[in-house]
């Protein structure tokens, strides 16, 4: 097959990754003083910023308020210069709503609403690079943000993307591997428990793979709850360090 | 014109000697923290099948039976008795509001109050019932995370600088003159709207910066730390409080003063 070898003989990627393999995942909580909290994530190419508000009293009409949970508000913007080709809108087309969508229901999994009664809780997410995995990086940066601001939660919620190139599902999908054309699934999960938040594919792919590909990613995001944790408990560390008593 | 121009510089990691060598029990969300099931939960925790989870990132602290997880940073819990200063953003409608507060309370005013009860969902009914409590006048504002501010006996400072001081359990902090003579009979209503001096403003200009200061590096603030930072401020100009190095010396001074007072 001419073109470009995703997977190459000796089961390297076109990056020179392994077919399980993370790209590099740096991490900042507390990245604006002005939010309740904020977050920025790097993985490989792909630039993420979160930034939480929240919880606070109900914006616009009263009566969206729920009696006996928090409402929570997820809006997905993508920069214009973030795609090779300049983006037209920011946000506000079907893409971002979906995206937006998506993340309000992966978070409304893991925020204890319960506890926050007739107040609502905004995630604003910021695509700064897209390079694959944008709903993965979006994910792991609201996470970190929501944590930042001290919204309790059942627990950290890890996104990973994966595919399936030659038989062999690949973790963590550049956008090289994801413009191939081949089936993509999107995967957020709740690490202690093992729950899946969000699983997401819109690809044709034979149900006998599927287990092969949903394994890979599961793995993936423990991977990527290993190092979110170490950043986490890094940040606890420094913050007490100076807070003393 | 001076024009001052900052660049970008990589943070510098906290050396772990900073700290004093207390062992404190850091969790994260989905951490156990106890599958003994003889205690209480507290804040920041959630029960899981047969254990204790947590679920925000902080310390754990434990008192008797009653295990909680503290935050960085948290949104306001009230508590019946906290002192709290904030604006008036909305008001009832009614008529007898109308006949009785109009005349005292508009809103946009900017009030000192004490947390009267706190209903299941959260909300907070505030009362204005001692000459304490009232409007606030002339003075600033500074608006900080509400767990950086020390439970004390008294949240009301006057400070020898020439200032006096409200520590709002919300993390509004209200920094005025000091009145001159207590006026008892006007009670909190009447806002003073005299001048005020140079002097009077430069050292609530300098508590402001020092406040901040103390903020930016995470300590908490109590009548003591506000103290030692605003004296250990001195031999620096005002403006220069906001400066990032100048604001850590300020601080770790502080630090250390606090530090030699306890030990």
């Amino acid at each position: 097959m001419a073109g470009l070898e995703l997977l190459s003989d000796q089961g390297y990627r076109v990056d020179g990754r392994r077919a399980g393999e993370l790209r590099k995942i740096q991490a900042r909580m507390g990245v604006f003083a002005q939010a309740d909290g904020s977050a920025y994530i790097e993985q490989g190419n792909t630039k993420a910023l979160a930034v939480v508000y929240g919880p606070h009293e109900i914006r616009g009409s009263r009566a969206r308020a729920l009696p006996d949970r928090a409402l929570v508000n997820c809006q997905y913007s993508s920069a214009t210069f973030s795609t090779g080709e300049r983006k037209r809108r920011p946000h506000g087309d079907r893409k971002s709503c979906e995206m937006g969508l998506q993340l309000r229901q992966t978070f409304e999994a893991a925020i204890l609403t319960q506890l926050h009664p007739r107040s609502q809780i905004d995630i604003y997410v910021q695509v700064l690079q897209a390079d694959g995995g944008t709903y993965a990086a979006c994910v792991n940066a609201a996470t970190l943000a929501v944590l930042d601001a001290g919204i309790p939660m059942r627990d950290f919620v890890c996104a990973c993307s994966a595919g399936f190139v030659d038989n062999t599902a690949l973790a963590d999908l550049s956008h090289v591997e994801e413009a191939a054309g081949g089936p993509q699934l999107a995967l957020a999960l709740l690490p202690a428990s093992g729950q899946i938040a969000l699983l997401e594919m819109d690809a044709r792919l034979h149900e006998d793979h599927l287990e092969q590909v949903l394994e890979a990613a599961a793995r993936a995001a423990r991977d990527v709850h290993t190092l979110l944790d170490r950043v986490v408990r890094q940040h606890v560390r420094e913050a007490s360090i100076l807070l003393g008593d | 014109m001076a024009m001052e121009m900052r660049l970008p510089v990589a943070r510098k990691p906290l050396s772990e000697s900073m700290g004093r060598d207390t062992k404190k029990h850091l969790v994260v969300p989905g951490d156990t923290i106890t599958t003994d099931t003889g205690f209480m939960r507290g804040h920041g925790t959630y029960m899981g099948e047969e254990k204790l989870i947590a679920s925000v990132a902080g310390s754990v602290e434990r008192v008797n039976k009653l295990i909680c997880v503290k935050a960085l940073k948290t949104r306001y819990n009230g508590e019946v008795g906290d002192i709290v200063v904030g604006r008036i953003t909305e008001r009832r409608r009614s008529a007898e509001d109308e006949l009785a507060m109009r005349g005292f309370l508009q809103e946009g005013d900017l009030i000192s109050a004490e947390v009267q009860a706190v209903f299941s969902d959260g909300a907070i009914s505030l009362h204005t019932r001692s000459l304490k409590y009232g409007k606030l006048g002339q003075g600033v504002l500074v608006q900080v995370s509400p767990s950086l501010v020390k439970r004390q006996k008294t949240h009301f400072h006057d400070l020898p600088c020439g200032a006096s001081v409200i520590l709002g359990s919300n993390g509004f902090v209200w920094i005025y003159p000091t009145p001159e003579h207590k006026e008892e009979d006007a009670g909190g209503f009447t806002a003073n709207l005299e001048p005020v001096s140079l002097t009077d403003r430069e050292v609530i200009s300098r508590l402001r910066n020092c406040i901040v200061s103390l903020v930016t590096q995470r300590m908490m603030l109590y009548d003591t730390s506000i103290l030692y930072c605003y004296e250990a401020s001195l031999p620096h100009q005002i403006k220069d409080l906001l400066k990032p190095e100048i604001m850590e010396e300020v601080v770790m001074e502080t630090r250390q003063r606090l530090l030699e007072q306890e030990g």
